[in-house]
């Protein structure tokens, strides 16, 4: 049993990329807590997938993804702002319009023979492949996500909490907003590298919500869905080497499947004991 | 805080003059001219949609006036309807007190232990101090509006904004809420209680009736009267003052 738990990690590759969800799983963990509670999982989903055509222009023009990522997040911020002034087509919209149109340019670029990575690698990452340069920026998107959210914490809570009296209280909503977008833009940005386009949602939203229901204090909750998260990345990996599972798919998988364990957990678990115990 | 004399003699802490304010193009609110001294309550009258909420966003800042001149306060404390605040939001009463602490702080800190401290006596004042501990949303409604003004306490707010914090009360928490603004009344501070309870706000110190515009502002006597009431509430008045003479809730 020891062996079977200890032999994937005897291999290089696993190791690396274990240290790469565990750094994604602590970004993505916490700020999933607060992109949950400010509705913003959609913008999530929205931001990976329209940043597609940036990191296959990178790939085409022998460009670094990361490169090509950012200016894809850029273009598509810039798109929906414009679209979402035209009358008559509401802020909803205009991210779907231009989120769609961005991800189908993007699949029509990925499919000329001209690109490298294949599309699949794009769009599910390659959590195997990382680089030491991936570690490095997922090492820094750490110290400024979980930097950023402990010195934001206060106002994050005011704001999230009752935002219509929150200028009252001497903190600025848009101020709030646009800095937990640009965490949010950043931690896509390079968990996109490991997880790809379409699964790195997952990290960010599933850890969250299973903590959510096991939690009652904001504290807590962005303590246990990095924990979350760590631990289903193991497990995903875990699948992967196993049942020989593509390893970003598999660490989605179980990531997402820690929520209804927990929601089953929670409904065996008497409300009394879990709100002494959170 | 020690006595400031006579009501009548005290400076304003809130003041409009011929305000005008609203959305977009379009204007919500005009001709509003009052004025809040230290230890008065104004009842803020007006239908859904008169102008209360507007103008308690140009009081805190949050909505510029489009005319007219404002006097804002330099701590303006907002308890607003519980439903408007995210119940679900995982954080304890006391959590919720002490974010009154935030203006104080600089902005890369949370509130620490001193200021957990006030927010805990403040709760002790408004009769809380043994649910600091339970999450905001399962307190009862009555509760949660007084957590809110334990907020505005630890804000240390000279004036308060209450908007319709007796809607779904029940009789013993709304008893409870009036004597806890009496008392912060009776402290130095000035609130403006946004409500559609008439018989109430004859109670208060004075009254602001506002239905798109300014209708009246003066002592409840002689402000409160049936013309000002149906020009304030127009065709709603009219249908509960026919069933229920002098029953509260003009809507």
């Amino acid at each position: 049993m020891l062996h079977a738990l200890a032999d994937p990690w005897s291999e290089p590759i696993m190791r690396r990329a274990f240290a790469e969800v565990v750094l994604l799983g602590i970004a993505g963990g916490a700020l999933g807590c607060w992109v949950l509670f400010y509705n913003l999982s959609y913008s999530a989903e929205s931001l990976a997938h329209s940043l597609l055509p940036g990191l296959v222009a990178a790939a085409l023009l022998g460009l670094p993804l990361l490169l090509g990522g950012a200016v894809g997040i850029v273009v598509a911020a810039v798109a929906v702002a414009v679209v979402a002034r035209t009358p008559a087509v509401g802020r909803d919209t205009a991210v779907a319009v231009v989120v769609t149109g961005l991800f189908g340019l993007g699949v029509l670029l990925a499919l000329s023979p001209a690109v490298p990575a294949g599309l699949g690698e794009l769009l599910f990452g390659d959590v195997l492949g990382v680089s030491d340069s991936d570690l490095l920026f997922a090492a820094l998107l750490v110290a400024v996500v979980v930097g950023a959210l402990a010195l934001l914490h206060g106002r994050l809570l005011v704001v999230g909490f009752d935002r219509t009296s929150a200028r009252g209280l001497g903190v600025a909503p848009a101020l709030v907003d646009t800095a937990l977008l640009v965490l949010l833009a950043l931690a896509v940005l390079v968990a996109v590298q490991g997880l790809g386009n379409l699964l790195v949602v997952a990290v960010l939203i599933a850890p969250a919500a299973t903590a959510r229901l096991l939690t009652r204090r904001m504290g807590t909750m962005l303590v246990v869905a990095a924990a979350v998260a760590i631990v289903a990345a193991m497990g995903g990996l875990y699948l992967s080497y196993y049942a020989g599972t593509a390893a970003g798919a598999s660490i989605a998988g179980v990531l997402v499947a820690t929520y209804p364990v927990a929601a089953a957990a929670r409904g065996l678990i008497p409300a009394r004991r879990r709100s002494a115990a959170a | 805080m020690h006595d400031p004399g006579p009501v009548s003699l005290r400076p304003a802490l809130v003041a409009g003059e011929g305000l005008a304010a609203g959305y977009g193009a379009q204007i919500v609110l005009r001709d509003v001219t009052f004025a809040a001294r230290a230890g008065e309550r104004v009842a803020v009258l007006g239908p859904n949609g008169g102008g209360k909420t507007t103008l308690f966003r140009v009081l805190t800042g949050e909505l510029a006036p489009r005319l007219g001149t404002v006097l804002r306060p330099a701590r303006c404390g907002v308890v607003p309807q519980t439903e408007r605040s995210r119940l679900d939001f995982p954080v304890s009463a006391l959590d919720v007190a002490a974010m009154g602490a935030i203006s104080r702080l600089p902005w890369w800190r949370r509130p620490g232990r001193r200021e957990r401290a006030q927010a805990l006596e403040a709760l002790d004042a408004i009769g809380l101090a043994d649910q600091a501990r339970a999450t905001f949303g399962d307190l009862s409604g009555g509760q949660r509006q007084r957590v809110l003004v334990a907020r505005a306490l630890v804000q240390d707010a000279d004036v308060v904004l209450l908007d319709e914090p007796f809607t779904g009360l029940d009789s013993v928490s709304a008893e409870r809420l009036e004597q806890l603004l009496v008392r912060l009344a009776g402290e130095g501070r000035a609130l403006l209680i946004a409500t559609h309870d008439v018989d109430q706000a004859r109670r208060w110190d004075v009254v602001l009736c506002l239905n798109g515009r300014q209708v009246a502002f003066g002592a409840p006597a002689e402000t409160l009267t049936l013309d000002v009431l149906e020009e304030t509430y127009g065709a709603d008045l009219v249908t509960v003052h026919h069933h229920h003479h002098d029953e509260r809730g003009a809507d």
